[in-house]
């Protein structure tokens, strides 16, 4: 069978059990609908909640920037998943004991105050909204590429999926169908590693692999083989780090940080029936996450190989035919600027004198290959000729990963809205059917208008990112910590903080990636800190406003602080 | 019965618990994995340089354990104090 029989297959199969699932686990209480009536068990929690936060750029794009940026890379893995170590230890299980929905519920009743609970709305809207566009852009791309449709359709095939299981089964639907695609995700993504490892280095642990020599019998370690090409061409050693290691931090730091401050990954503690159930389902969902995680270096390490590998200095009449095929999609680019009919991909940004000359002589003019980062996933089973229907489970795996994030998020959204929004500011006498009809349509508008970015997308998604990660950093995170672990913290503190911390993070990443992003680079930045990393300063910022308002401005209320100590224990005690 | 002082040397305990897990948590991800990076490549495991290893693995892994750490010492201090859940 071809590629394309295999994708429609896969794909349609796996669409049939999400909404067979979604079918079965419809939602008939708000409780149903924003936190499956929390009777979740941990373990599916966990596949749930790995599901949820690993979107369309934890599958397809992750091991590609990383193949791209060496040991720096360790960013992107340790800031995303070390931030389930804040999760586990400072919010799931207090959050959880808080008992409500959300995590506006949680800033509004703690700080006992309107304006708390609608920075916190304001927040978490802002940072879904830029997520869910991302993911909607993401399912286009795979159905435009595999299924060969246009990437329009995509989006709208897609959408309507979402929309089914998303506003009829609530938290519920959306709990299990994620459990589903957390398998066929994880499924996808691993075979193909396997294969590799097994073809590269002999080692079906890709895990183990990327650390053991080479197969073809020279004995010679991988990494070492890698570096050694790199060198050849002119790029920084693989294995050592070029960044400034206070802007690694800082980046490291505000994806940690931000990744715990994620509302629709907080809310997924919500599900579970007990505190301990809480922690226990943090433990779970870091392990399943960790899987896809540890593999993703091992894909980035073997594909650059790989690919240095076939195309150093080959001639462009002899390249396999998955050069060809993504040439196609424009996501592989060559001009030969010398005209030798050879293929010269190498660092032209490189000032070492010896390098140059050494350049000059082979009469290099320039790099004549441009390649998308997110080429190497994708065309990672067509690279290491793996059967076709291998490259049809990446296309499932992908849509998997993008479909359970945007469900997540859209959920977040009309929760937001229907329970945050009309339910505690607006129409507080709502009856629980009115709620559960205003989630539906709030859901219903969130993923029409998730479609529409996806068809016409802004042209600064991948700026956005950093936003949605410095506000949730910088603003939701501090506030929620504060509030557990400091009684004293109070509403007059906590509302100055995340203003302050979301001005600032705002402000200067809007600076440098939309009012002079000619001036984004090192030399112009605060400290050496980039705008991805500014989130960690905004959060530092958050703090210190808020002790210091807090100091001066009165105590929080006795009933306030009587919450307070009810969430740090998990018995709920009765009051005399 | 949870009484007032044992409500509150599960807090403390609970915030000893964290101290430790965090200290962990900062020094391997921040100190093994970013700021000593360069020095720990001076060593190998197999045919990883350690630092590498650390960012790209072994701060995964430490990440993992220490939540199991949490989840076990939590459950047994929960009941040390009598605050569990029934």
């Amino acid at each position: 069978m071809s590629v394309q029989t295999w994708t429609f297959l896969i794909v349609g199969l796996s669409f049939t059990l999400y909404l067979y699932i979604a079918y079965r686990s419809r939602a008939g209480s708000t409780s149903e609908f924003y936190v499956s009536g929390s009777t979740v068990h941990p373990v599916h929690n966990g596949m749930a909640t790995a599901a949820d936060w690993m979107s369309a750029a934890s599958f397809i794009s992750m091991a590609g920037l990383i193949s791209f940026m060496g040991r720096d890379g360790g960013v992107y893995l340790m800031g995303w998943t070390g931030g389930y170590v804040l999760l586990a230890l400072l919010l799931a299980p207090y959050l959880r004991k808080f008992g409500k929905f959300t995590v506006p519920n949680f800033v509004g009743d703690r700080y006992y105050s309107q304006t708390a609970r609608l920075v916190a709305v304001v927040c978490a809207l802002a940072v879904s909204f830029t997520y869910v566009a991302g993911q909607m852009r993401g399912v286009g791309i795979v159905f435009s590429r595999f299924l060969e449709v246009p990437v329009n359709t995509g989006v709208i095939i897609g959408t309507g999926v979402v929309f089914f299981y998303a506003v009829l089964g609530g938290m519920k639907g959306i709990t299990y169908t994620q459990v589903a695609q957390y398998c066929v995700l994880i499924f996808a993504y691993m075979v193909p590693a396997i294969f590799i490892a097994l073809m590269m280095t002999g080692n079906p642990i890709p895990q183990l692999g990327f650390g053991g020599t080479l197969a073809d019998g020279s004995g010679v370690h991988l990494l070492d083989k890698l570096d050694g090409l790199g060198a050849e061409l002119g790029f920084a050693a693989y294995t050592s780090g070029v960044r400034p290691v206070l802007d690694v931090a800082a980046i490291t730091m505000a994806l940690m940080v931000g990744t715990a401050g994620l509302p629709h990954v907080i809310v997924r503690f919500y599900t579970v029936p007990s505190v301990a159930a809480a922690r226990s389902s943090a433990f779970w969902a870091l392990l399943f996450i960790a899987l896809l995680y540890t593999t993703a270096p091992a894909i980035a390490a073997f594909a650059r190989t790989n690919l240095l590998e076939t195309v150093k200095d080959a001639p462009y009449s002899e390249v396999p035919s998955w050069f060809k095929n993504w040439e196609k999609t424009g996501l592989l680019k060559f001009t030969d600027k010398n005209g030798d009919g050879r293929i010269q991909y190498y660092n032209d940004k490189n000032t070492d004198p010896d390098f140059l000359a050494r350049a000059t002589a082979a009469g290099w003019q320039g790099n004549e290959l441009t390649i998308d980062r997110d080429i190497i996933v994708l065309a990672n089973p067509e690279i290491a000729r793996l059967p076709n229907w291998v490259v049809g489970l990446v296309a499932a795996g992908a849509l998997a990963a993008a479909l359970s994030t945007a469900a997540g998020l859209l959920l977040v959204i009309s929760t937001a809205f229907a329970h945050d929004f009309v339910k505690c500011a607006v129409k507080k006498d709502i009856t629980e059917k009115g709620e559960l009809l205003c989630a539906r349509i709030a859901a219903g508008a969130a993923v029409i208008i998730a479609a529409y970015f996806g068809i016409n997308p802004p042209g600064f998604v991948g700026e956005v990112v950093a936003f949605a990660f410095g506000l949730a950093a910088a603003s939701l995170f501090p506030a929620i910590i504060m509030g557990v672990f400091q009684k004293r913290m109070n509403r007059e503190g906590a509302v100055a903080g995340m203003i302050v911390g979301v001005v600032f993070t705002a402000t200067y990443i809007i600076w440098f990636k939309f009012v002079h992003p000619e001036r984004n680079h090192a030399a112009h930045w605060w400290f050496g800190i980039s705008p991805e990393g500014i989130g960690s300063i905004g959060m530092v910022l958050n703090v210190v406003v808020a002790q210091i308002v807090s100091r001066f401005t009165p105590p929080p209320p006795a009933d306030v602080q009587d919450i307070v100590d009810r969430v740090r224990i998990p018995r709920e005690l009765r009051k005399h | 019965m949870a009484t007032p002082e044992k409500v509150r040397a599960h807090w403390r305990a609970n915030l000893r618990l964290l101290a430790v897990l965090l200290a962990i948590w900062a020094f391997v991800s921040f100190g093994c994995a970013i700021f000593f990076a360069d020095f720990l490549d001076r060593f190998r495991i197999g045919g990883f340089k350690l630092g590498f290893w650390m960012a790209h693995q072994g701060a995964m892994y430490v990440f993992l354990a220490l939540i199991a750490a949490y989840v076990w010492r939590m459950n047994y201090l929960d009941r040390k104090y009598d605050v569990h859940e029934d």
